[in-house]
C-alpha cells in the first residue's frame, strides 16, 4: 500500500457557472460551482480543478470569489487555471484559497514566468497545462505531439515532450496533459502520448481529455501510467459518480482513496 | 487573547491553514501574524511552511520571528505543518541549510532516480497525493483518526529522524519516512491537515484540544 491514483473532476468556469461543451465549443450549462465542489467532495474527488475559461476580463475577478467561498467549506486540493499572465494573477489565485495555479498560454509566451512563480511560492503550487496535438504522420512527414494553444486552434511548433521536460526543469511541480483530439469526444484518453509525457518525467502528470466512461480513467492509470486522472462530462451529468469510479479502479488493481 | 497564532514569515499560503481552523473552531480567535509578540502571547502556535527550506529560514529571520518560535516549541502546543516540520530538524541538503534544531535528524530528498514501488514502477516526485499514515503510537493528536489513513500529500524533501522514539507515524513511498513527529508539546507532520478532507479537519480539531504533558 502507498500512494493513491488521484480522481480530479474538472470544472470549467465561465461568467460564474459550470459548463461543459465539445472541443471547447458549443457550451452548455453544467450548474453552479460551489453546489458542485461540495457534491464532489462528499463523494471522495481526491482534488478539484477550476478552469476559468471566461472571455471577458470584467468577470475575471467572479473566479475568485467562487475559489473563496468554495475553500471555506471543501478542504481538499484546489488548482484553478485559465488567465493567469503574471506572477501577481498567481498570487491572487492563492489568497483566494487556490492550493496550486495551472499555468497554459502565459507558459509559452513567457517560460520565465514558470520557473518566477515556482521560485516565489514553491513548485508544489505549479502546474503546468499542455494541450497536445498529433501532427504529421503522412508519408512526407512523421507523426509527433505538438503544443497547442487557444483551444487547439494556435500551433506552436514546440515538441509536448521537449515541452514538458522543459517546464520540469524550469520549476512545475505537476503536468497537467490534455489531449485535445481526445477533448469532448468521450473516446478515452490518448494513452501512447500519456504514456510518453508520464514516462519522461519525475513530475506527477495528470491525464485529461476524452473519458466517456470509467474504463478510461482506469486505463488512463494502468496503460498510460498517469499518476492522476481528469474528467469532467461524465461526473457533472451524474452519470457516474466519484465513488464508482473509485471502486471501479479499485477492482482494475488501482490503489485509491475510499 | 488569542487562542491560535499561525505564522506567516511570507512563504506559501496561510488562506487553507486559517480557513480549515476557522471551520473546526468556529468560536476560537485565530490571527495569522508575522509579529513575534503576538506569536508570544498566543496559546496555540501552528508553524506552516511551503516552498524551498532556505528560502523559509531566510524569510522566517527577515521577520525576526526565530526566537518567537523557538519559544513557542519549548513551552505551547506546536503544530508544524509540511516544511514547518522540516525547519524543526537540524540540517535539509535543501540548499546545504541548517534548521533550528529543535529535534534531532536531517532532511533528505527523494531520490529521483531510484524510487520505485513495490511492483517496480517508477515514482514521481515530488510526492504527491493521498498516502496512508501508519501510526506507531497513541499520541492524543490522532483521537478519532484510523490508524492508517490517508492524508494529503506533497513534498520533495523527508525527515530522516535520529530519535525514533519522536517518531508518531511513518508514511512510505519506494522506502518508509518518518511523516509526524512529536515530542511533549509539539507535533509536526508532513503532509497538509487543511488539505486532508474529514481525517485532516478531525487532526486540526485535535490540536486545539490538545493538552500536551510537559516533562520537567
Amino acid at each position: 500500500m502507498g500512494l493513491a491514483k488521484r480522481i480530479i473532476p474538472c470544472l470549467d468556469v465561465t461568467n460564474g457557472r459550470v459548463v461543459k461543451g465539445v472541443n471547447f465549443v458549443a457550451l452548455q450549462d453544467a450548474g453552479d460551482p460551489v453546489e458542485i465542489s461540495r457534491r464532489y467532495n462528499e463523494e471522495g474527488a481526491d482534488e478539484l480543478t477550476f478552469l476559468d475559461i471566461t472571455a471577458s476580463s470584467d468577470n475575471r475577478n467572479l473566479i475568485l470569489h467562487i475559489i473563496e467561498e468554495v475553500a471555506a467549506q471543501v478542504f481538499i486540493p484546489l488548482t484553478v487555471g485559465g488567465g493567469v499572465r503574471h506572477v501577481d494573477d498567481v498570487r491572487r489565485l492563492l489568497n483566494a484559497g487556490a492550493d496550486k495555479v495551472s499555468i497554459n498560454t502565459s507558459a509559452i509566451m513567457n517560460p520565465q514566468l514558470v520557473a518566477d512563480a515556482a521560485d516565489k511560492y514553491g513548485a508544489q503550487c505549479i502546474v503546468v497545462a499542455i494541450d497536445a496535438k498529433q501532427v504529421g504522420g503522412t508519408n512526407t512527414e512523421p507523426m509527433k505531439w505538438e503544443v497547442f494553444t487557444h483551444g487547439g486552434r494556435k500551433s506552436t511548433g514546440l515538441d509536448v515532450i521537449e515541452w514538458a521536460k522543459k517546464m520540469q526543469l524550469l520549476g512545475a511541480g505537476e503536468i497537467l496533459l490534455t489531449s485535445m483530439d481526445r477533448d469532448g469526444t468521450r473516446e478515452g484518453f490518448n494513452l501512447p502520448l500519456t504514456r510518453a509525457v508520464s514516462d519522461a518525467l519525475d513530475i506527477p502528470v495528470i491525464a485529461s481529455g476524452g473519458v466517456g466512461n470509467l474504463n478510461h480513467l482506469a486505463e488512463g492509470v494502468l496503460q498510460g501510467h498517469a499518476d492522476a486522472v481528469l474528467a469532467a462530462s461524465i461526473f457533472h451529468y451524474g452519470e457516474y459518480t466519484v465513488c464508482e469510479a473509485k471502486e471501479y479502479m479499485r477492482k482494475q488493481g488501482i490503489e485509491v482513496r475510499l | 487573547m488569542t487562542d491560535i497564532a499561525i505564522i506567516d514569515y511570507g512563504m506559501g499560503n496561510l488562506h487553507s491553514v486559517s480557513k480549515a481552523f476557522e471551520y473546526v473552531a468556529p468560536s476560537a480567535s485565530i490571527i495569522v501574524t508575522s509579529d513575534p509578540d503576538e506569536v508570544r502571547k498566543a496559546t496555540r502556535v501552528v508553524f506552516p511552511g511551503q516552498g524551498a527550506m532556505p528560502n523559509c529560514m531566510k524569510e522566517m529571520d527577515a521577520r525576526g520571528l526565530r526566537d518567537a518560535v523557538v519559544e513557542s516549541a519549548l513551552n505551547k502546543p506546536f503544530l508544524g505543518i509540511c516544511i514547518g516540520l522540516q525547519m524543526l530538524f537540524e540540517k535539509s541538503e535543501e540548499g546545504d541549510v541548517k534548521g533550528l534544531g529543535i529535534l534531532s535528524g536531517q532532511i533528505r530528498r527523494f531520490p529521483s532516480a531510484s524510487m520505485i514501488d513495490a511492483e517496480g514502477q517508477k515514482l514521481k516526485v515530488p510526492h504527491m497525493g493521498w498516502n496512508q499514515v501508519c501510526q506507531s503510537n497513541n499520541h492524543p493528536m490522532w483521537k478519532g483518526i484510523a490508524k492508517d489513513e490517508r492524508f494529503y500529500f506533497v513534498h520533495s524533501y523527508f525527515v530522516d529522524a535520529s530519535d525514533q522514539k519522536t517518531v508518531s507515524a511513518q508514511s512510505s513511498y519506494s522506502f518508509p519516512f518518518a511523516c509526524a513527529v512529536a515530542k511533549n508539546n509539539i507535533f509536526a507532520v508532513q503532509f497538509h491537515p487543511e488539505k486532508s478532507d474529514a481525517a485532516g479537519l478531525t487532526l486540526l480539531k485535535n490540536f486545539v484540544q490538545w493538552e500536551p504533558i510537559f516533562n520537567c
